[in-house]
């Protein structure tokens, strides 16, 4: 069986979508992007740093990749959409991942200025992707409006824990007729994998590749993780069940009829 | 003359447009946007932008990030 992935209005090849953020260097992240397999990879806007050299991301960005632009450092929806025109402007296309963070400590979405961005970018023809605390109401709320996907965090960004909201990005999978892509604190390639399983339709992770030991094989294992689940998920994976059930048959045992007792 | 450079006011001696002050700065237009007194300025209008007392320049370009 085919399976397509649109999203957006374009056709996605890979469910992993990688972020470009710490990595150590912009030539093992080239090398790990294109190991990872994504064709979709974020990026964010910053004032340019004259100390620093001339070297941009976008050159590391693997050809034939999707360039989806956060608005990383918008505390506010009017923040969020400055940083997203800036983007348009730049010549970048016109995927927008709005991030509007007021907590510092812990990183959480603003969903209500979230929202309040994606009505506005939405209606200036972005293609609009809200990272967004994993809430029902609000995210009927950001489909109604028409953005591309809902980006729930499955923990809080950075800190490799997991799918802690599995419980809400559930219902959001089941309710909702967008696209669900979990986005931070994926930490390993089986919470890659889990998301998949449970109806994902894709992820999106940094910091597990960028950090770890060797960001080009992790970068691998994460998109073989999403592959697997996905093609789970299309499989039907069982049901659970509280007895147990055996795999071989129970009948035909060697010593049958031969007086022992089983 | 001064003018406010993301953030940081810069001083001149004489005025001069958008366009030279970038390319003084030795940056490639290709990576950068610009915001002008907080409105966004494609490239072509760099060269008819006379900066002037109290402007505000935002010259942002991409970065890593997730």
């Amino acid at each position: 069986m085919q399976d397509i992935f649109e999203i957006g209005g374009e056709k996605i090849g890979s469910r992993l979508f990688v972020g470009t953020g710490k990595f150590s260097g912009n030539d093992v992240m080239k090398a790990a992007l294109a190991a990872s397999g994504c064709e979709v990879a974020t990026v964010a806007l910053r004032r340019v740093d004259f100390t620093a050299g001339s070297g941009n991301i976008l050159d590391a960005v693997p050809r034939g990749c999707t360039v989806m632009v956060n608005t990383s450092g918008a505390r506010n929806a009017d923040e969020a959409v400055r940083i997203a025109r800036l983007a348009k402007a730049s010549g970048a296309g016109n995927w927008i991942k709005i991030e509007v963070i007021a907590d510092s400590r812990h990183l959480l979405p603003d969903n209500l200025e979230t929202l309040r961005a994606a009505e506005t970018l939405v209606r200036e023809g972005f293609t609009v992707f809200p990272y967004m605390s994993p809430d029902l109401s609000i995210a009927r709320r950001m489909a109604e409006c028409g953005v591309a996907a809902v980006m729930p965090l499955g923990s809080p960004i950075g800190t490799n824990r997991g799918v802690r909201t599995r419980e809400l990005v559930e219902i959001m999978i089941s309710e909702l007729e967008i696209p669900v892509v979990v986005d931070a604190g994926l930490g390993r390639p089986s919470d890659a994998c889990l998301c998949m399983e449970i109806g994902c339709a894709a992820v999106l992770v940094n910091t597990a590749i960028a950090i770890a030991g060797d960001p080009v094989g992790i970068a691998e294992a994460f998109g073989a993780a999403v592959r697997a689940g996905r093609k789970a998920y299309l499989s039907g994976i069982p049901a659970t069940t509280v007895s147990a059930s055996a795999s071989s048959p129970l009948i035909g045992f060697l010593d049958e009829g031969e007086g022992s007792n089983r | 003359m001064k003018i406010k450079i993301n953030g940081k006011e810069e001083a001149f001696s004489k005025e001069d447009t958008l366009q030279n002050l970038i390319e003084g700065m030795g940056l490639l237009p290709a990576r950068i946007v610009i915001e002008y007194n907080r409105e966004i300025v494609l490239r072509d209008r760099w060269p008819q932008i006379v900066l002037k007392e109290g402007d505000t320049v935002e010259i942002v370009s991409f970065v890593g990030g997730g």
